[in-house]
Protein backbone atom coordinates (compact mmCIF):
# COMPACT_ATOMS: atom_id res chain seq x y z
CA UNK A 1 0.00 0.00 0.00
CA UNK A 2 1.43 3.47 -0.66
CA UNK A 3 1.77 6.09 2.16
CA UNK A 4 1.50 9.88 0.92
CA UNK A 5 4.18 12.19 3.14
CA UNK A 6 4.17 15.60 3.73
CA UNK A 7 7.89 15.87 4.28
CA UNK A 8 10.30 14.43 2.24
CA UNK A 9 12.68 13.45 5.58
CA UNK A 10 9.29 11.22 6.33
CA UNK A 11 9.55 9.92 3.47
CA UNK A 12 13.00 8.79 3.73
CA UNK A 13 12.92 7.35 7.16
CA UNK A 14 14.50 4.34 7.63
CA UNK A 15 16.84 4.03 4.93
CA UNK A 16 19.78 1.85 6.56
CA UNK A 17 23.72 2.16 6.27
CA UNK A 18 24.74 -0.14 3.29
CA UNK A 19 21.84 0.09 1.63
CA UNK A 20 21.55 -0.23 -2.35
CA UNK A 21 19.74 2.47 -3.61
CA UNK A 22 18.83 3.72 -7.46
CA UNK A 23 18.55 7.19 -8.18
CA UNK A 24 16.84 8.32 -11.21
CA UNK A 25 17.06 10.80 -13.45
CA UNK A 26 19.56 11.48 -16.50
CA UNK A 27 21.73 13.85 -15.78
CA UNK A 28 19.81 16.83 -13.59
CA UNK A 29 16.14 15.95 -15.96
CA UNK A 30 14.69 13.49 -13.42
CA UNK A 31 16.64 14.00 -10.56
CA UNK A 32 14.84 13.17 -7.29
CA UNK A 33 17.20 16.28 -5.84
CA UNK A 34 14.48 17.03 -2.38
CA UNK A 35 15.07 13.11 -1.35
CA UNK A 36 18.71 12.95 -2.08
CA UNK A 37 18.72 16.29 0.38
CA UNK A 38 16.57 14.31 2.65
CA UNK A 39 18.87 11.33 2.36
CA UNK A 40 21.67 13.22 3.39
CA UNK A 41 20.23 14.39 6.39
CA UNK A 42 18.85 11.17 7.23
CA UNK A 43 22.05 10.43 7.89
CA UNK A 44 22.74 6.48 6.46
CA UNK A 45 26.20 5.82 4.72
CA UNK A 46 28.00 3.20 3.24
CA UNK A 47 25.63 3.29 0.49
CA UNK A 48 26.22 1.70 -3.46
CA UNK A 49 24.28 4.15 -5.66
CA UNK A 50 22.86 3.12 -8.78
CA UNK A 51 22.39 6.08 -11.06
CA UNK A 52 22.77 7.14 -14.97
CA UNK A 53 25.18 9.64 -14.02
CA UNK A 54 27.62 10.43 -10.73
CA UNK A 55 26.45 13.81 -10.24
CA UNK A 56 26.02 17.26 -11.95
CA UNK A 57 27.36 20.08 -10.27
CA UNK A 58 27.32 20.27 -6.63
CA UNK A 59 23.34 19.11 -5.88
CA UNK A 60 21.67 16.47 -5.64
CA UNK A 61 23.38 13.30 -6.32
CA UNK A 62 26.94 15.27 -6.51
CA UNK A 63 26.04 16.41 -2.91
CA UNK A 64 25.84 12.71 -1.53
CA UNK A 65 28.69 11.98 -2.70
CA UNK A 66 30.56 15.41 -1.28
CA UNK A 67 29.24 13.74 1.31
CA UNK A 68 31.44 11.07 1.75
CA UNK A 69 28.04 8.56 2.33
CA UNK A 70 28.77 6.50 -1.42
CA UNK A 71 31.01 3.88 -0.96
CA UNK A 72 29.97 2.18 -4.56
CA UNK A 73 28.93 4.02 -7.71
CA UNK A 74 27.12 2.03 -10.56
CA UNK A 75 26.50 4.44 -13.80
CA UNK A 76 26.71 4.14 -17.43
CA UNK A 77 28.29 7.87 -17.65
CA UNK A 78 30.38 9.24 -14.83
CA UNK A 79 31.89 11.65 -16.61
CA UNK A 80 30.61 15.09 -17.43
CA UNK A 81 31.87 18.53 -17.88
CA UNK A 82 30.38 19.24 -14.42
CA UNK A 83 31.14 15.83 -12.59
CA UNK A 84 34.07 17.49 -10.41
CA UNK A 85 33.09 15.97 -6.97
CA UNK A 86 32.37 12.47 -8.45
CA UNK A 87 36.42 12.86 -10.63
CA UNK A 88 37.76 14.14 -7.32
CA UNK A 89 36.47 11.40 -5.46
CA UNK A 90 37.55 8.69 -8.15
CA UNK A 91 41.20 10.03 -8.32
CA UNK A 92 41.51 10.39 -4.48
CA UNK A 93 40.49 6.05 -4.86
CA UNK A 94 38.00 6.73 -2.21
CA UNK A 95 34.96 5.84 -4.55
CA UNK A 96 34.56 2.24 -6.37
CA UNK A 97 33.10 2.79 -9.97
CA UNK A 98 30.88 -0.16 -11.75
CA UNK A 99 30.47 0.83 -15.13
CA UNK A 100 27.54 -0.70 -17.23
CA UNK A 101 26.52 0.11 -20.61
CA UNK A 102 23.30 2.34 -20.33
CA UNK A 103 20.85 -0.18 -21.58
CA UNK A 104 22.23 -2.90 -19.66
CA UNK A 105 21.59 -0.44 -16.78
CA UNK A 106 18.25 0.09 -17.53
CA UNK A 107 17.49 -3.70 -18.38
CA UNK A 108 19.33 -5.60 -15.83
CA UNK A 109 16.66 -3.12 -13.24
CA UNK A 110 14.18 -4.11 -15.41
CA UNK A 111 14.88 -7.56 -14.89
CA UNK A 112 14.77 -7.36 -11.29
CA UNK A 113 11.22 -6.12 -11.30
CA UNK A 114 10.14 -8.94 -14.02
CA UNK A 115 11.33 -11.88 -11.95
CA UNK A 116 13.43 -12.71 -14.60
CA UNK A 117 16.81 -15.02 -12.95
CA UNK A 118 19.33 -13.30 -15.89
CA UNK A 119 19.13 -12.93 -19.70
CA UNK A 120 21.11 -12.84 -22.49
CA UNK A 121 22.30 -9.54 -24.45
CA UNK A 122 24.49 -8.72 -27.30
CA UNK A 123 25.71 -5.48 -26.01
CA UNK A 124 29.14 -5.29 -25.13
CA UNK A 125 30.53 -8.64 -26.83
CA UNK A 126 33.92 -8.70 -27.15
CA UNK A 127 34.75 -5.37 -25.13
CA UNK A 128 36.41 -4.83 -22.14
CA UNK A 129 32.57 -4.94 -20.04
CA UNK A 130 31.75 -8.54 -21.10
CA UNK A 131 35.10 -9.72 -19.85
CA UNK A 132 35.25 -13.03 -17.87
CA UNK A 133 30.84 -13.11 -18.31
CA UNK A 134 29.78 -16.19 -19.53
CA UNK A 135 28.60 -15.68 -23.43
CA UNK A 136 26.55 -18.19 -26.00
CA UNK A 137 25.84 -18.08 -29.07
CA UNK A 138 22.32 -18.27 -30.37
CA UNK A 139 20.95 -18.70 -34.06
CA UNK A 140 24.41 -17.31 -34.59
CA UNK A 141 25.06 -14.37 -32.90
CA UNK A 142 27.14 -13.75 -29.79
CA UNK A 143 25.14 -12.35 -25.80
CA UNK A 144 26.90 -12.23 -23.12
CA UNK A 145 25.04 -13.14 -19.84
CA UNK A 146 23.44 -10.21 -17.20
CA UNK A 147 22.22 -10.35 -14.08
CA UNK A 148 19.29 -8.52 -12.38
CA UNK A 149 20.37 -5.02 -10.45
CA UNK A 150 18.03 -5.05 -7.63
CA UNK A 151 18.34 -2.85 -4.77
CA UNK A 152 16.50 -1.96 -1.16
CA UNK A 153 15.34 1.54 -1.88
CA UNK A 154 14.37 3.63 -5.52
CA UNK A 155 14.61 7.26 -5.07
CA UNK A 156 12.25 8.25 -8.18
CA UNK A 157 10.94 11.88 -9.65
CA UNK A 158 7.51 11.98 -11.09
CA UNK A 159 5.21 14.87 -12.17
CA UNK A 160 2.01 13.70 -10.06
CA UNK A 161 0.87 10.96 -8.67
CA UNK A 162 -2.57 10.01 -7.00
CA UNK A 163 -3.19 8.25 -3.27
CA UNK A 164 -2.92 4.89 -4.90
CA UNK A 165 0.44 5.84 -6.26
CA UNK A 166 0.01 5.55 -9.55
CA UNK A 167 2.44 8.02 -11.70
CA UNK A 168 2.73 10.15 -14.56
CA UNK A 169 6.11 11.41 -15.53
CA UNK A 170 6.90 14.90 -17.53
CA UNK A 171 8.92 14.80 -20.66
CA UNK A 172 12.47 13.42 -20.94
CA UNK A 173 12.38 13.31 -16.95
CA UNK A 174 10.84 10.29 -17.09
CA UNK A 175 13.70 8.20 -18.02
CA UNK A 176 14.58 5.72 -15.18
CA UNK A 177 11.83 6.45 -12.96
CA UNK A 178 9.55 3.60 -14.04
CA UNK A 179 12.23 1.20 -14.46
CA UNK A 180 13.99 2.02 -10.92
CA UNK A 181 10.42 1.36 -9.31
CA UNK A 182 10.32 -1.71 -9.89
CA UNK A 183 13.45 -3.18 -8.88
CA UNK A 184 13.51 -2.01 -5.10
CA UNK A 185 12.16 -3.41 -1.90
CA UNK A 186 11.46 0.35 -0.95
CA UNK A 187 10.32 2.66 -3.73
CA UNK A 188 10.02 6.16 -2.43
CA UNK A 189 9.00 9.24 -5.25
CA UNK A 190 9.02 12.67 -4.97
CA UNK A 191 6.13 14.60 -7.09
CA UNK A 192 5.04 18.30 -7.79
CA UNK A 193 1.03 16.82 -7.16
CA UNK A 194 -0.80 14.76 -5.08
CA UNK A 195 -4.40 14.13 -6.58
CA UNK A 196 -7.30 12.27 -5.23
CA UNK A 197 -8.16 8.78 -7.00
CA UNK A 198 -9.79 9.50 -10.42
CA UNK A 199 -7.45 12.44 -10.57
CA UNK A 200 -5.47 10.60 -12.76
CA UNK A 201 -6.60 9.26 -16.66
CA UNK A 202 -5.84 5.23 -15.95
CA UNK A 203 -4.92 4.62 -19.64
CA UNK A 204 -2.14 7.61 -19.06
CA UNK A 205 -0.44 6.12 -15.78
CA UNK A 206 2.95 5.08 -16.69
CA UNK A 207 3.81 3.55 -13.48
CA UNK A 208 0.94 1.88 -11.48
CA UNK A 209 0.82 2.13 -7.39
CA UNK A 210 1.65 -1.28 -6.82
CA UNK A 211 5.20 -0.64 -7.42
CA UNK A 212 5.53 2.56 -5.10
CA UNK A 213 5.72 2.48 -1.58
CA UNK A 214 6.13 6.44 -0.71
CA UNK A 215 5.16 9.52 -1.84
CA UNK A 216 6.44 12.99 -0.91
CA UNK A 217 4.96 16.06 -2.52
CA UNK A 218 7.11 18.69 -3.52
CA UNK A 219 6.15 22.06 -4.72
CA UNK A 220 8.39 23.05 -7.85
CA UNK A 221 10.72 25.57 -7.47
CA UNK A 222 12.26 25.81 -10.93
CA UNK A 223 8.91 27.47 -12.89
CA UNK A 224 9.02 24.53 -15.04
CA UNK A 225 5.31 23.57 -14.72
CA UNK A 226 2.36 22.13 -17.18
CA UNK B 1 31.73 -3.78 -64.19
CA UNK B 2 34.29 -0.82 -63.45
CA UNK B 3 34.32 0.16 -59.76
CA UNK B 4 35.18 3.71 -59.69
CA UNK B 5 36.50 5.85 -56.41
CA UNK B 6 34.52 9.31 -57.12
CA UNK B 7 37.36 11.21 -56.43
CA UNK B 8 37.22 15.08 -55.76
CA UNK B 9 40.48 16.34 -56.14
CA UNK B 10 38.75 19.82 -57.18
CA UNK B 11 38.27 20.89 -53.84
CA UNK B 12 40.09 20.72 -50.57
CA UNK B 13 39.04 18.20 -47.82
CA UNK B 14 35.53 18.22 -45.98
CA UNK B 15 34.70 20.43 -43.12
CA UNK B 16 32.83 18.98 -40.10
CA UNK B 17 29.78 20.56 -41.45
CA UNK B 18 30.14 19.02 -45.11
CA UNK B 19 30.95 16.04 -43.42
CA UNK B 20 27.37 16.26 -41.61
CA UNK B 21 25.54 17.29 -44.87
CA UNK B 22 27.10 14.18 -46.61
CA UNK B 23 26.00 12.26 -43.77
CA UNK B 24 22.11 13.56 -43.87
CA UNK B 25 21.81 13.01 -47.53
CA UNK B 26 22.52 9.23 -47.42
CA UNK B 27 19.90 8.48 -44.58
CA UNK B 28 16.30 7.25 -46.64
CA UNK B 29 13.89 9.58 -46.13
CA UNK B 30 11.47 8.65 -43.26
CA UNK B 31 14.19 6.37 -40.95
CA UNK B 32 14.61 6.38 -37.44
CA UNK B 33 17.50 7.83 -36.54
CA UNK B 34 20.01 8.31 -33.12
CA UNK B 35 22.98 10.73 -33.34
CA UNK B 36 25.40 10.60 -31.10
CA UNK B 37 26.73 12.80 -28.73
CA UNK B 38 28.84 15.30 -29.47
CA UNK B 39 29.95 16.10 -33.66
CA UNK B 40 27.19 13.80 -35.02
CA UNK B 41 24.46 16.15 -33.43
CA UNK B 42 25.29 18.39 -36.44
CA UNK B 43 23.84 16.17 -38.86
CA UNK B 44 20.53 17.05 -37.80
CA UNK B 45 20.83 20.62 -39.25
CA UNK B 46 21.15 19.39 -42.52
CA UNK B 47 17.59 17.04 -42.40
CA UNK B 48 15.37 18.35 -44.31
CA UNK B 49 12.08 19.17 -42.89
CA UNK B 50 10.13 17.16 -45.36
CA UNK B 51 12.75 14.09 -44.75
CA UNK B 52 9.97 12.56 -42.56
CA UNK B 53 12.87 11.61 -40.24
CA UNK B 54 12.45 10.73 -36.77
CA UNK B 55 14.85 11.34 -34.20
CA UNK B 56 15.58 9.03 -31.26
CA UNK B 57 16.84 10.18 -28.03
CA UNK B 58 18.35 7.35 -25.92
CA UNK B 59 17.14 9.29 -22.90
CA UNK B 60 13.86 8.64 -23.80
CA UNK B 61 12.07 10.30 -26.68
CA UNK B 62 11.34 10.07 -30.76
CA UNK B 63 10.18 13.17 -32.45
CA UNK B 64 12.65 15.59 -31.11
CA UNK B 65 13.43 18.46 -32.35
CA UNK B 66 16.11 21.16 -32.40
CA UNK B 67 17.84 22.86 -29.37
CA UNK B 68 15.88 24.62 -27.56
CA UNK B 69 16.16 28.54 -27.32
CA UNK B 70 15.18 31.39 -24.83
CA UNK B 71 11.64 30.22 -23.34
CA UNK B 72 11.38 27.38 -24.57
CA UNK B 73 13.85 25.56 -22.65
CA UNK B 74 12.73 23.37 -19.95
CA UNK B 75 15.12 21.26 -17.73
CA UNK B 76 12.99 17.96 -17.98
CA UNK B 77 13.06 17.93 -21.88
CA UNK B 78 17.03 17.57 -23.11
CA UNK B 79 18.72 15.34 -25.25
CA UNK B 80 21.59 12.50 -25.05
CA UNK B 81 24.15 15.36 -24.29
CA UNK B 82 21.51 16.94 -21.06
CA UNK B 83 20.80 20.02 -23.25
CA UNK B 84 17.65 21.14 -23.42
CA UNK B 85 15.59 20.51 -27.03
CA UNK B 86 11.85 20.90 -27.89
CA UNK B 87 9.43 18.17 -29.06
CA UNK B 88 8.22 17.90 -32.58
CA UNK B 89 4.44 17.29 -33.31
CA UNK B 90 4.30 13.60 -33.08
CA UNK B 91 6.90 13.43 -30.31
CA UNK B 92 6.54 10.17 -27.85
CA UNK B 93 8.07 9.62 -24.46
CA UNK B 94 9.28 6.13 -23.10
CA UNK B 95 11.50 4.94 -20.34
CA UNK B 96 15.12 3.56 -20.49
CA UNK B 97 14.49 0.14 -20.88
CA UNK B 98 12.03 1.09 -23.91
CA UNK B 99 14.48 2.87 -24.96
CA UNK B 100 17.17 0.48 -25.11
CA UNK B 101 14.99 -2.22 -26.34
CA UNK B 102 14.52 -0.42 -29.42
CA UNK B 103 17.93 -0.12 -29.87
CA UNK B 104 18.75 -3.44 -29.38
CA UNK B 105 15.56 -4.92 -31.33
CA UNK B 106 16.61 -3.42 -34.28
CA UNK B 107 13.95 -0.61 -34.70
CA UNK B 108 16.61 2.13 -35.09
CA UNK B 109 17.14 2.51 -38.90
CA UNK B 110 20.42 4.25 -38.68
CA UNK B 111 22.47 5.31 -36.01
CA UNK B 112 25.82 8.29 -36.34
CA UNK B 113 28.27 7.64 -33.49
CA UNK B 114 32.03 9.74 -33.18
CA UNK B 115 35.28 7.26 -32.59
CA UNK B 116 38.54 7.62 -31.72
CA UNK B 117 39.39 4.59 -33.89
CA UNK B 118 37.81 2.59 -36.64
CA UNK B 119 38.77 -1.05 -38.11
CA UNK B 120 38.49 -1.86 -41.64
CA UNK B 121 36.83 -4.68 -40.44
CA UNK B 122 34.26 -2.39 -38.40
CA UNK B 123 35.09 -2.05 -35.11
CA UNK B 124 34.60 0.47 -33.22
CA UNK B 125 36.48 2.30 -30.12
CA UNK B 126 34.69 5.38 -28.92
CA UNK B 127 33.95 5.24 -25.66
CA UNK B 128 37.39 5.07 -23.33
CA UNK B 129 40.98 5.56 -24.65
CA UNK B 130 42.29 3.12 -21.58
CA UNK B 131 44.63 5.72 -20.14
CA UNK B 132 45.53 5.11 -16.69
CA UNK B 133 44.63 8.01 -15.14
CA UNK B 134 40.94 8.50 -17.69
CA UNK B 135 37.66 7.88 -16.07
CA UNK B 136 36.03 5.33 -18.04
CA UNK B 137 32.10 6.30 -19.28
CA UNK B 138 30.13 3.94 -21.92
CA UNK B 139 26.95 5.84 -21.67
CA UNK B 140 24.73 4.42 -24.66
CA UNK B 141 27.40 3.56 -27.00
CA UNK B 142 27.75 0.10 -26.52
CA UNK B 143 23.84 -0.17 -27.01
CA UNK B 144 23.27 1.86 -29.93
CA UNK B 145 26.44 0.21 -31.68
CA UNK B 146 24.93 -3.19 -31.80
CA UNK B 147 21.56 -2.30 -32.15
CA UNK B 148 20.94 -0.31 -35.12
CA UNK B 149 20.11 -1.40 -38.45
CA UNK B 150 23.10 0.78 -40.05
CA UNK B 151 26.08 2.22 -38.14
CA UNK B 152 27.31 5.34 -39.30
CA UNK B 153 30.50 6.86 -37.85
CA UNK B 154 31.37 10.20 -38.45
CA UNK B 155 35.21 11.54 -37.30
CA UNK B 156 38.21 13.22 -39.37
CA UNK B 157 40.46 10.73 -40.66
CA UNK B 158 43.66 11.24 -39.17
CA UNK B 159 44.04 12.10 -35.48
CA UNK B 160 45.56 15.57 -34.11
CA UNK B 161 49.12 14.06 -34.61
CA UNK B 162 48.27 12.82 -37.89
CA UNK B 163 48.00 8.94 -37.34
CA UNK B 164 45.57 7.93 -38.89
CA UNK B 165 41.98 6.79 -36.77
CA UNK B 166 40.95 4.14 -39.71
CA UNK B 167 43.35 1.05 -38.42
CA UNK B 168 44.13 -3.01 -38.81
CA UNK B 169 43.30 -3.32 -35.36
CA UNK B 170 41.74 -0.73 -32.95
CA UNK B 171 44.27 0.01 -30.13
CA UNK B 172 41.84 1.39 -27.94
CA UNK B 173 39.61 -0.56 -25.56
CA UNK B 174 36.84 -1.83 -28.05
CA UNK B 175 32.73 -0.43 -28.26
CA UNK B 176 31.81 -3.25 -30.43
CA UNK B 177 33.55 -5.83 -33.08
CA UNK B 178 32.39 -5.73 -36.35
CA UNK B 179 29.77 -2.95 -35.96
CA UNK B 180 30.53 -0.04 -38.24
CA UNK B 181 29.04 -0.04 -41.91
CA UNK B 182 29.86 3.13 -43.37
CA UNK B 183 32.55 5.64 -42.21
CA UNK B 184 32.42 9.83 -42.94
CA UNK B 185 35.39 11.39 -42.75
CA UNK B 186 36.79 14.82 -44.13
CA UNK B 187 39.10 13.04 -46.82
CA UNK B 188 37.15 9.53 -47.41
CA UNK B 189 33.79 7.80 -47.43
CA UNK B 190 34.23 4.31 -46.66
CA UNK B 191 32.44 0.92 -46.73
CA UNK B 192 33.49 -1.37 -43.96
CA UNK B 193 32.62 -4.92 -42.89
CA UNK B 194 33.71 -8.46 -42.86
CA UNK B 195 36.08 -7.93 -46.51
CA UNK B 196 37.87 -4.71 -45.41
CA UNK B 197 37.19 -1.23 -46.31
CA UNK B 198 36.34 -0.19 -49.55
CA UNK B 199 36.20 3.48 -50.42
CA UNK B 200 33.65 5.32 -52.64
CA UNK B 201 34.59 8.90 -52.45
CA UNK B 202 37.15 11.16 -51.55
CA UNK B 203 37.46 14.96 -50.90
CA UNK B 204 41.09 17.12 -51.34
CA UNK B 205 42.72 13.27 -52.25
CA UNK B 206 43.22 11.36 -55.05
CA UNK B 207 42.49 7.38 -53.86
CA UNK B 208 46.13 6.40 -54.60
CA UNK B 209 47.69 8.96 -52.19
CA UNK B 210 44.85 8.10 -49.33
CA UNK B 211 45.82 4.47 -49.67
CA UNK B 212 49.12 5.74 -49.47
CA UNK B 213 48.47 7.72 -46.25
CA UNK B 214 46.55 4.24 -44.64
CA UNK B 215 47.57 1.33 -43.24
CA UNK B 216 45.08 -0.70 -44.33
CA UNK B 217 43.89 -2.94 -47.32
CA UNK B 218 41.84 -0.93 -49.48
CA UNK B 219 39.94 -1.06 -52.38
CA UNK B 220 37.67 1.19 -54.40
CA UNK B 221 34.33 0.73 -53.94
CA UNK B 222 31.24 2.49 -55.27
Amino acid sequence: MTTVHDSVDEAVAGIEDGSTVLVGGFGMAGMPVDLIDALIRQGATDLTVVSNNAGNGDTGLAALLAEGRVRKMVCSFPRQADSWVFDGLYRAGRIELEVVPQGNLAERMRAAGAGIGAFFCPTGVGTPLAEGKETREIDGRTYVLEYPLRADVALVKAHVADRMGNLVYRKTARNFGPVMATAATTTIVQVQQVVEPGGLDPEAVVTPGIYVDRVAVVPDRSGATS
Amino acid sequence: MTVTVREHTDRGPLSRDEIAARIARDIPRGAYVNLGIGQPTLVADHLGPDSGIVLHTENGMLGMGPVAVGDQVDPDLTNAGKIPVVELPGAAYFHHADSFAMMRGGHLDVCVLGAFQVSAGGDLANWHTGAPDAIPAVGGAMDLAIGAKQVVVMMTLLAKDGTPKLVRDCTYPLTGVGCVDRLYTDLAVFELGPGGAAVTETFGISYDELAARLDVPLRPGA
